[in-house]
């Protein structure tokens, strides 16, 4: 069955692309990993219905107000949207043939991830110190299943993007390596897309 | 390395301008939804401050998408909306269905 999907989809895009006679293997690669990343899509649906469920599921616990800190959230949501137009950058510099470049802005975007990631493992740390873990409740159960999927998503970019300034420094920009930069810039701008879910329907939604 | 030996829709045309656009954009529509939920308690209801901060996301959701993941309604890009609007079509049934559901259930409850 997927064999099929897959089949049918790249024979379609064989189809438009070869008008222009471009590049198909990438092309392809592209289009599957944007698949991918649409059926991840469902999957944080599936967390944020969750989510949406359990959000007043307190038990007697703390609420979304008692816990949540605006300006530290904030700061994190700062750190991933920098982090995504800096990995756009990146995109640029590949585009302009600059591999020193390429790996600036990667590094920048590693960094401001991993402070993102830091700043969210500091939180979780916090909340579990102080007795509010995930299972105080079934609002904090939810909360530590939506944000932590998220952040392991964040953590595994940050995995490739190291895989990437290595191969980068290693191998040059070379075709493999441009299509491999393109699928994790669209790996990391989604992630900023579902961070906008989580801040409006976690934090700000929570401590109204 | 040629250019022309990688083009793939949207990234062979991604500029600095539309990046730093999409930036800007997204910071106005972060700070908004966070001052109005800071700030915006005394003066505005909880409703309005709930559909502003709603709007914003929903907004800021799809200037990313446009200017950071370079979707638009290009020929070239057919396939990634068609995959995308699938996508929307199916989690519009799971969070709809979960929450129907469970109200109900909740409300049967009490």
């Amino acid at each position: 069955m997927t064999t099929m999907t897959t089949d049918v989809a790249a024979n379609r895009n064989k189809h438009i692309l070869s008008e222009h006679g471009h590049s198909d293997s990438v092309s392809n690669a592209v289009y599957g990993f944007w698949i991918y990343i649409m059926s991840d899509c469902v999957l944080f649906a599936c967390v944020f219905a969750t989510f949406a469920v359990m959000s007043h599921n307190y038990a007697g616990g703390p609420t979304g107000k008692d816990l949540f800190d605006l300006p530290y959230v904030f700061g994190e949501t700062m750190l991933l949207l920098c982090s995504s137009v800096t990995y756009g950058f990146s995109v640029l510099a590949m585009n302009a043939n600059s591999r020193k470049m390429v790996l600036t802005w990667l590094a920048i975007t590693f960094l401001l991830g991993l402070g993102f990631i830091i700043m969210e493992v500091n939180e979780f740390h916090h909340l579990i110190l102080a007795g509010h873990g995930p299972d105080r409740s079934g609002f904090l159960s939810a909360f530590f299943t939506l944000v932590g999927t998220h952040g392991t998503h964040v953590s595994f970019g940050l995995i490739w993007m190291l895989v990437m300034m290595y191969q980068v420094a290693r191998k040059g920009l070379s075709v493999p390596v441009r299509s491999r930069l393109i699928r994790l810039s669209m790996f990391w701008h989604f992630l900023d897309i579902v961070w906008i879910g989580v801040f409006t329907v976690v934090y700000l939604m929570g401590v109204m | 390395m040629k250019n022309d030996m990688i083009n793939i829709p949207g990234i062979s045309h991604a500029n600095f301008r539309a990046y730093l656009i999409g930036f800007i954009l997204s910071i106005v529509l972060t700070i908004i939804p966070f001052g109005l939920v800071y700030y915006g308690h005394g003066s505005l209801s909880e409703y309005d401050i709930l559909v502003s901060i709603a709007i914003a996301a929903v907004i800021q959701v799809f200037v990313q998408l446009h200017y950071f993941l370079h979707l638009d309604r290009s020929s070239d890009q057919s396939w990634n909306v068609l995959a995308l609007l699938f996508t929307l079509l199916i989690i519009a049934i799971i969070l709809a269905g979960a929450l129907w559901i469970m109200i109900d259930l909740h409300s049967r409850m009490m």
